[in-house]
C-alpha cells in the first residue's frame, strides 16, 4: 500500500485554481520561508539545505548543498536556474512554473540570499509560452511586494532575477549548453574539465545551476527545517518528490510522494496514484528515470522509489518520469522513437553521438517498418558500445556530455529484454502490432 | 531605420538592458523578430545582429541550432503535434497523421492557405494530456481526432484569436520593473551585501 500521508512540500497549492497569483500564495504562508531566512546569516541558511541533504531534482541527483559549499571558497557571481524541462515524459517542472511561480521565484531568493548573488536568471523553455508568462508576472509582483530588488523587505539583500526563454534544444538541459544558451551562442555542451560551471560558469565566472524542483523546496525546507525533511524519505533520498506518470497508465499525472516508503507498484497501481494499467491490461516494461535510462521489467515493480535503490538494480531515477508499456505497446517501436528522438537532439559536436544516434535510428526504423534483419542487434549492440563502452551502467563516455551514453539505454533494454519481440518483426517483416 | 515596430524595437532594448552584455539576450530578441514577422527574415536578423553587437551570419548561425526558430515564412499557425514516447503511447503518430489529412498539409509544410505549418515535435512536457498538440506554443489539450478537428474549424473561424496569439512566444511577456531595469548598478548592490554580512557577522560575534 502506498504511504501518503507524508506533507505536501512542493504541491501545497495544487488545489486552488488561481495557485500563480501572489495572493493565492501570501494567504497560503507565502514568502514565509524568505522572511524567515533574511533573519539568518546566509551560512545558516546554506547549512538547513545541506541538513536536508536535498538532491538536485534534475536528473544526476548531485546534492545541492555540497554544489553550493564547492564554491562558497570564492565570490559566486551568478545562479541559474535550469527550466529547460525536456526530457522527454518528464513534466513536473512544466507544473511547477505554471501552478506556483512564486513558490519557484521565493526559492530561488533563498538560494541566491545564501550564496549572497544579486543576479539569478531563470532559463526556461521556449515552449512554454503561458510558463514565462506566469513567471514574469510573478516577478512582477515579488518586485512590487517587496520580495525582490533592493533591500529585499528592509534587508540588506538584492537580488535582480530575470526569465531567460530558451528557444527549443533538448541539449539546453545540460548545464554548459544552457549557460552557452544564456550566452546567446548555439547549445553547445563545454569541454570538461572543468566539471562544474562553478569554477568557469557564465561570462567564465563561478555560478550555480540548480533545477527548478531543487529551488521549489527551498521555501519549505527553510520554513520546517533541514532536519525536518531529513526525517522524510530515508537513505541518501530524502524529502518528498515530484514524479511525472506517463504511457498505458489510467490516470497520468505529477504525484508527490515521499521517497524510498513507496514502490513503483504503488506509484503505478494505487488508486490515489496511477491507478493501473489502461483497460486493465498487463504491465510490459517502465522505464523509471526519463528516456535516458534503462528500462525495468514488471519484476522490478516492488523496487522502493529511491536514488541508491534504483541505481543499484543499475538504472536512474533520473528526471523523475515514469513511462510504462503495456502488452498492446511495440517496444521496438518505442524504442526506435526514443533513438528518433536523440538523433534529432544530439547538438553535432562529438563524433559518436552524431554519427551513432542516425545510425541507430535507421537501423532500429528498418526494423519496425520492414527490412530489418536479426544480425542487426549485433550491428547496434556493436555500434552502441562505441558510444558507450562496454554498456554498462552507471555508463562509460566518448562524448563531451551526457547526452551520447544515454542514447544506447531503451534501444539496449529492449534488444536484452525484448530479443523474441524483435524475431517477431524480422519474420514479419512489418509490426506485429499494426 | 529599424525594421523592428516601434514598440518591438522598445521591447528589445529593454531586454538587452537585463543582461549584463548583449549578446546574452539572442535568444529573446529573436523570439521578438519572429513575432513581428511570423519568421526569421533578412531585415530581422540584420537588426538582432546590430542589437547584439555580432553578425548577420553569427545570428543566422546560432538560430539554425533551435527548433523553435523558422527561417521559412510559415503558416499562421503553427500546429505542433508530439509524437515522443508518452504520445506514441496514446496514438500520437496516427494523431499526426489525422492532422496532415484536416490541415490538408504534409508534415513540415504550410497548407496552400497559408494557415498552417504542421510539425511533428519532441515532447512538449504536458504527458498527462497525451497525445499533446501545440498551437503557437499554446497547449490546447485537444488528444483526440473529434476535439483536433474542432479547434481547426474554430482557429479557420478565427475563434480562438485570444486564447492562441500569433507568433512570438514572448509577446505576452513583459517586465514592469527591478534593478537591471531601472538601471541600477548591481555591483553597488552586491557591495551592500557583503558589507552588511561583515556587520551582522560583527554582531552576532
Amino acid at each position: 500500500m502506498a504511504v501518503l500521508d507524508s506533507p505536501r512540500i512542493v504541491t501545497a497549492r495544487a488545489q486552488y485554481d488561481d495557485s500563480h497569483t501572489l495572493a493565492r500564495y501570501v494567504a497560503t504562508g507565502g514568502y514565509e520561508g524568505l522572511r524567515k531566512a533574511l533573519t539568518l546569516f546566509p551560512e545558516e541558511v546554506a547549512r538547513e539545505v545541506d541538513d536536508a541533504s536535498l538532491l538536485g531534482r534534475g536528473g544526476a541527483g548531485f546534492p545541492a548543498g555540497r554544489k553550493w559549499s564547492m564554491l562558497r571558497k570564492s565570490q559566486i557571481s551568478y545562479l541559474v536556474v535550469n527550466g529547460d524541462e525536456s526530457e522527454p515524459a518528464t513534466f513536473k517542472d512544466h507544473f511547477l512554473v505554471e501552478r506556483d511561480p512564486h513558490q519557484l521565484i521565493e526559492g530561488v531568493i533563498i538560494a541566491a540570499y545564501a550564496l549572497q548573488v544579486n543576479q539569478a536568471f531563470i532559463f526556461l523553455r521556449g515552449e512554454f509560452a503561458l510558463g514565462l508568462e506566469r513567471v514574469q508576472q510573478a516577478l512582477n509582483d515579488a518586485y512590487e511586494h517587496g520580495a525582490l530588488g533592493s533591500k529585499i523587505f528592509d534587508s540588506n539583500f538584492s537580488l535582480d532575477i530575470v526569465v531567460h526563454p530558451g528557444a527549443g534544444a533538448y541539449i539546453c538541459g545540460e548545464e554548459t549548453a544552457l549557460i552557452e544558451a544564456l550566452e546567446g551562442k548555439r547549445g553547445f555542451p563545454r569541454i570538461k574539465p572543468p566539471f562544474f560551471p562553478a569554477v568557469n560558469g557564465l561570462y567564465g565566472e563561478p555560478t550555480v545551476v540548480n533545477n527548478v524542483e531543487t529551488m521549489a523546496n527551498l521555501p519549505w525546507i527553510v520554513l520546517n527545517g533541514g532536519k525536518a525533511f531529513a526525517g522524510l524519505g530515508g537513505g541518501r533520498s530524502t524529502g518528498t518528490r515530484l514524479f511525472a506518470l506517463a504511457g498505458r497508465v489510467k490516470n497520468p499525472g505529477i504525484y508527490e510522494i515521499e521517497m524510498v516508503k513507496n514502490t513503483f507498484r504503488d506509484l503505478i497501481y494505487d488508486p490515489a496514484l496511477g491507478g493501473g494499467i489502461t483497460n486493465d491490461a498487463t504491465i510490459k516494461a517502465f522505464i523509471p528515470g526519463g528516456v535516458s535510462a534503462p528500462w525495468f521489467g514488471p519484476d522490478m515493480l516492488d523496487l522502493p522509489i529511491g536514488q541508491d535503490e534504483v541505481a543499484e538494480k543499475a538504472s536512474m531515477l533520473g528526471s523523475g518520469s515514469v513511462v510504462v508499456l503495456d502488452e498492446t505497446s511495440c517496444v521496438v517501436r518505442a524504442a526506435w522513437r526514443i533513438a528518433k528522438f536523440f538523433s534529432r537532439e544530439s547538438c553535432g559536436q562529438c563524433t559518436p553521438c552524431r554519427e551513432g544516434s542516425g545510425w541507430i535510428e535507421r537501423a532500429m526504423y528498418r526494423l519496425e517498418h520492414g527490412g530489418g534483419r536479426m544480425e542487426d542487434l549485433d550491428m547496434l549492440l556493436d555500434l552502441m558500445d562505441n558510444i558507450a563502452p562496454g554498456l554498462t551502467w552507471p555508463p562509460q563516455q566518448t562524448t563531451i556530455c551526457v547526452l551520447g551514453p544515454s542514447i544506447p539505454s531503451s534501444v539496449h533494454a529492449a534488444i536484452d529484454m525484448f530479443r523474441d519481440e524483435f524475431a517477431e518483426h524480422v519474420k514479419l517483416q512489418g509490426c506485429p502490432f499494426d | 531605420m529599424s525594421h523592428l515596430r516601434v514598440e518591438l524595437r522598445q521591447r528589445a532594448e529593454e531586454l538587452i538592458a537585463l543582461y549584463p552584455r548583449p549578446r546574452s539576450a539572442m535568444l529573446p530578441l529573436l523570439h521578438l523578430a519572429q513575432e513581428q514577422d511570423g519568421y526569421l527574415s533578412e531585415a530581422g536578423i540584420e537588426e538582432v545582429a546590430q542589437l547584439t553587437g555580432t553578425t548577420p551570419a553569427d545570428v543566422r548561425g546560432t538560430a539554425a541550432f533551435y527548433d523553435m526558430y523558422h527561417l521559412e515564412p510559415v503558416g499562421k499557425y503553427v500546429v505542433g503535434v508530439c509524437t515522443n514516447i508518452a504520445c506514441l503511447l496514446a496514438g500520437g503518430i496516427e494523431l499526426l497523421e489525422h492532422a496532415s489529412s484536416t490541415l490538408r498539409c504534409a508534415v513540415g509544410e504550410t497548407s496552400d492557405d497559408g494557415l498552417f505549418t504542421l510539425e511533428e515535435t519532441e515532447c512538449l512536457a504536458d504527458c498527462d494530456f497525451a497525445p499533446c498538440v501545440q498551437v503557437n506554443h499554446r497547449f490546447v489539450r485537444t488528444t483526440t481526432a473529434a476535439t483536433f478537428d474542432a479547434l481547426v474549424s474554430d482557429l479557420r473561424e478565427g475563434k480562438r484569436e485570444n486564447e492562441i496569439p500569433s507568433h512570438g512566444t514572448l509577446i505576452r511577456v513583459r517586465r514592469n520593473g527591478g534593478l537591471r531595469a531601472q538601471k541600477n548598478d548591481v555591483n553597488t548592490e552586491r557591495t551592500d551585501a557583503k558589507a552588511a554580512r561583515d556587520q551582522r557577522a560583527e554582531e552576532k560575534a
